[in-house]
């Protein structure tokens, strides 16, 4: 079949001039990751080093999940630990201890670094590698940081990530590694994909449990299914492997060209994965076009949130028929998100950083139809007669791969269709 | 260091925010880092604000560390008083801000801004959320309020209402409402709505009526003192308490006490027969001090429950929960860990919970009706419709909320009468939600979520004969969890290795209350 796509545009953004800001970010810390990340790693715990905010936070961020026994905590630093550090050591010990009694079932420990610990330079490294001799070989003890200071929102999963990097055996073996945490169904429609091309075993990263875990090498290669993980590609690439850089696979284009560009790798032409993805690539044209109907011809405005703002923008500009005004991003990572700059057509402004009053400004004078933002920022835009679509849902709901490529327009669609759909004004 | 999961209440600059949030003209320059403003979306999506937190954070990352953070601040507080000219600020610094010790009031002194700047000191590691509303409001009043002329009417400021507070817009025009009933106007309502202008006009009223002590009292006292203001000591929530407030309003205003119950219906709904189930309930209550104790009040008094268990997470309450909790014959729990207040719950085995949205959570979790009486709460409890605590249609409500999750008397009869039945057997569970409700097991010997474990339990070897065991079936599943127990330890104590139907009645006869 092959229906062919537009062909990419003859300028894309890759050469647009970034507009950097920096002053007040309307973001969330990298602690957020923890709260999708805890659910893909079953044997995995999160604890947080920091303070009554900290806990604040992820309990504003789980919502219900708090109350079914997640597998994250926070080790709240009270006075005394501030005291003198070799107390906090000894504290976070105990601490440690505890929790190991308390679930006999964790085989991973991360002690998450946050913005007061690392401002009191906690050494939470040293304390991970202590714990691991003290509980190996049952748990294995890393750390990262997911402070504020340092991350942003899904950049704590980049962390993480990366952290796990150095301590993957060593293999020769050629093998792909998908890197991402990817809801579970995804995951195992992307690897029905590639197997069906003939590309196997396919690694993951993270995997679910620790005992899944492989080996990275000089062989290795790997590709990114998310487009913040610029510490972990970095990580990856000090071991040798080999990235594949491709489109994030968002909607049947990106889906498609992350696959032919994983094929190529493998010696695999375009045919077979036409073949194989014939079907399913049908299946995403149709829904999207049904899906996305309230989207033709809208514009689109991104603050900065996840990093996938500017994948998102190429898969609503090429395939929903919106126009965008601004690509906000937290960072802008161009070896990872280079072949989306490519596909997005010139035209929006490209932003880094964020300053939120000024952003807010250049919004109010360009009257979009549709905001991509926070949740801080969505009532009151709305209240202002904006019509927003909150941005972490983005990060929560399965948006990658052919069969939610129309989910993921509909999450877009479906603020404009409420707005027609209501009517509370006298007739 | 304190490992936790649940937090009954934030960082004492979330209290700051509450204040700044529920105000007009005021702003908050918050020295803190990325991340920090994920508290904006409390307000934002919990109470569904359609505006910004007025909250202005300096967003400072590990590359300004160092002097830079300093000038982040002067620039950060310029550009929010060019920006939003506001008629005062609050400055002060979160958790993190607070440990690089840039001095936010030293800092926007030098400013040399037209309009006051408080500074706040709010101790992250030490204190928590309603401290830093408290301290907030005192710190505000304590600058801009100023001693003057009484208003020529008896006059009243209403004191301790903030944004994301339970139930405080309605609360507000329901004390309104009983205030005016005597001729009492009001002067201020404070911080809710209010601006730094009308706190300069506090003064001119004749008291203070204190809604919430959480957040207010500190304020209060200090107009006690400096302003002459004297302020109420009970909390309009419950029949009885609104009865005392407003006697002790008409004291201090100097006018007749008038209460005009005619919307009042909760004294009549307890009284009448449907009611008589509610008898003896056995309920634990928690949640903030304030409202723990009223809900106390109105269990006992006004309810006919029985309170098993009493307990507040603000220690700045402790006090007073303790000394009315053994009013109650019981032991206060005063604890911010939500295990304890679980193993609590668990051993009291109550028929009813009434608590904060923690409580809601376990209550769900342990098969018992819940009640949400306090913050912190979720979404839902920030309605839509007319929902307030306080006052007359407060006690419509108050009622109508805590027997809604019990089922009813009738209800409760069926199921009792028919337990057999294949419909009304007792695993349906005393709630109709939480989806607690199973079909019934086979041959009806399979035991049910609520039923006791087999046999033996740990820690006391002692048997359950098999008639005893169906004997125990046909106590009322909901009360059959302490039967047990009390049975098991009656047996025990007496050194018996078996349970009979005999023993199970002798321990019955044993423990009647």
């Amino acid at each position: 079949m092959t229906e062919g796509f537009a062909p990419p545009p003859s300028r894309g953004c890759r050469d647009t001039p970034v507009l950097k800001e920096r002053g007040q970010h309307e973001v969330f810390c990298g602690l957020t990751g923890i709260v999708w990340l805890h659910r893909k790693m079953q044997d995995a715990f999160f604890l947080v080093v920091g303070s009554r905010t900290c806990a604040h936070l992820l309990q504003s961020a789980a919502g219900v999940m708090i109350f079914a026994e997640p597998r994250f905590a926070t080790a709240i630093l009270e006075e005394t630990d501030l005291a003198g550090l070799k107390d906090a050591q000894q504290e976070l010990d105990r601490v440690v201890h505890e929790l190991l009694a308390r679930r006999p079932d964790i085989r991973q420990l991360f002690l998450v670094g946050s913005c007061p610990s690392e401002v009191i330079k906690l050494d939470l490294a040293k304390a991970a590698e202590r714990l691991s001799a003290a509980h190996a070989p049952s748990v294995r003890v890393l750390s990262y940081s997911g402070s504020g200071i340092e991350t942003t929102f899904t950049q704590g999963e980049d962390a993480c990530l990366s952290a796990m990097v150095p301590v993957l055996p060593e293999t020769q073996a050629r093998e792909l590694v998908l890197v991402g945490a990817l809801p579970d169904v995804v995951e195992e429609q992307a690897l029905g994909l590639l197997e069906a091309m003939g590309i196997g075993p396919v690694r993951v990263l993270p995997a679910a449990r620790r005992d899944g875990e492989y080996g990275v090498g000089p062989n290795t290669v790997f590709a990114m299914t998310q487009p913040f993980l610029g510490d972990t590609y970095a990580a990856l690439t000090r071991r040798g492997a080999t990235h594949i850089p491709a489109p994030m696979p968002f909607g049947e284009e990106g889906t498609t060209r992350f696959l032919e560009a994983i094929a190529a790798e493998f010696g695999i032409g375009p045919e077979v994965v036409a073949r194989v993805t014939e079907a399913p690539r049908a299946r995403a044209r149709a829904a999207i076009a049904k899906v996305s109907e309230p989207l033709r011809g809208k514009r689109v405005f991104f603050f900065p949130d996840s990093q996938l703002e500017v994948p998102l923008a190429r898969f609503l500009t090429r395939e929903c028929g919106m126009e965008a005004v601004e690509v906000g991003t937290p960072y802008l990572h161009r070896p990872l998100v280079g072949p989306d700059l490519d596909l997005l057509p010139e035209g929006p402004r490209v932003s880094e950083g964020q300053d939120v009053e000024r952003q807010l400004d250049r919004l109010r004078a360009n009257v979009p139809d549709l905001t991509v933002c926070g949740l801080g920022l969505a009532n009151p835009l709305e209240a202002e007669g904006l019509a927003t679509k909150w941005a972490i849902e983005l990060v929560f709901t399965p948006v990658h791969f052919y069969e939610q490529a129309a989910d993921l327009a509909g999450l877009f669609a479906r603020p404009l269709r409420r707005r027609a759909a209501l009517s509370l004004e006298a007739v | 260091m304190k490992l936790t999961v649940w937090t009954y209440e934030g960082p004492p600059h979330v209290g700051a925010m509450r204040v700044a949030t529920a105000m007009k003209g005021l702003h908050y320059v918050l020295h803190a880092p990325q991340g920090d403003t994920y508290a904006d979306l409390l307000f934002t999506m919990i109470e569904r604000r359609n505006h910004r937190p007025p909250v202005t954070y300096t967003t400072f990352q590990a590359r300004d560390l160092g002097s830079d953070t300093a000038n982040l601040f002067k620039t950060a507080c310029l550009e929010a008083y060019d920006r939003f000219q506001p008629q005062a600020m609050i400055v002060g610094a979160s958790c993190t801000a607070e440990l690089i010790q840039d001095d936010p009031g030293g800092m926007s002194e030098t400013l040399g801004l037209p309009i006051p700047v408080v500074p706040l000191e709010l101790p992250s590691y030490q204190r928590k959320e309603n401290f830093g509303a408290d301290e907030t409001l005192f710190q505000l009043v304590r600058a801009l309020a100023r001693p003057m002329e009484k208003t020529a009417r008896p006059s009243a400021n209403l004191i301790g209402p903030t944004a994301l507070g339970f139930r405080h817009r309605d609360d507000i025009t329901e004390v309104k409402a009983l205030l005016e009933e005597m001729g009492v106007a009001v002067n201020v309502v404070a911080p809710f709505d209010a601006t730094p202008a009308d706190l300069t006009r506090l003064g001119a009223a004749h008291l203070n009526v204190l809604m919430y002590p959480e957040t207010g009292e500190s304020a209060c006292r200090w107009m006690q003192r400096e302003l002459g203001l004297p302020y109420t000591k009970t909390v309009p929530i419950g029949v009885g308490a609104t009865r005392d407030f407003i006697a002790e309003v008409a004291e201090l205003a100097g006018v007749e006490p008038k209460f005009d119950a005619e919307r009042l219906r909760l004294p009549w709904y307890s009284a009448s027969v449907d009611s008589t189930y509610l008898t003896g309930k056995r309920v634990f209550v928690f949640g903030d001090g304030t409202h723990a104790a009223a809900a106390a009040r109105i269990a006992r008094d006004e309810m006919g429950f029985e309170v098993v268990g009493l307990g507040c997470y603000n220690r700045e309450m402790a006090r007073p929960i303790r000394a009315l909790a053994r009013e109650h014959g019981l032991e206060a729990l005063i604890s911010d860990d939500y295990l304890e207040v679980e193993a609590a719950i668990e051993a009291a085995a109550p028929e009813l919970i009434l608590g904060t949205q923690m409580e809601r959570h376990i209550g769900k979790r342990l098969g018992i009706p819940c009640a949400v009486i306090s913050a912190p709460v979720h979404v839902q409890d920030f309605p839509a419709r007319y929902a307030p605590q306080m006052g007359i249609e407060g006690a419509n409500v108050i009622f109508d909320t805590w027997v809604h999750p019990l089922v009813m008397g009738l209800e409760e009869h069926l199921l009792t009468m028919f337990r057999e039945d294949f419909e009304f057997h007792d695993a349906a569970g005393p709630s109709h939600h939480g989806g607690k409700a199973v079909a019934r097991a086979g041959d009806g010997s399979v035991p049910s979520p609520a039923d006791p474990a087999p046999a033996t339990s740990a820690g006391l070897e002692v048997v359950w004969l098999p008639a005893a065991e169906k004997e125990l079936k046909k106590i009322p599943f909901f009360v059959r969890g302490k039967a047990k127990r009390n049975t098991e330890s009656f047996a025990a104590a007496r050194g018996e290795q078996e349970i009979s139907v005999e023993t199970l009645y002798e321990a019955k006869a044993h423990y009647a209350r």
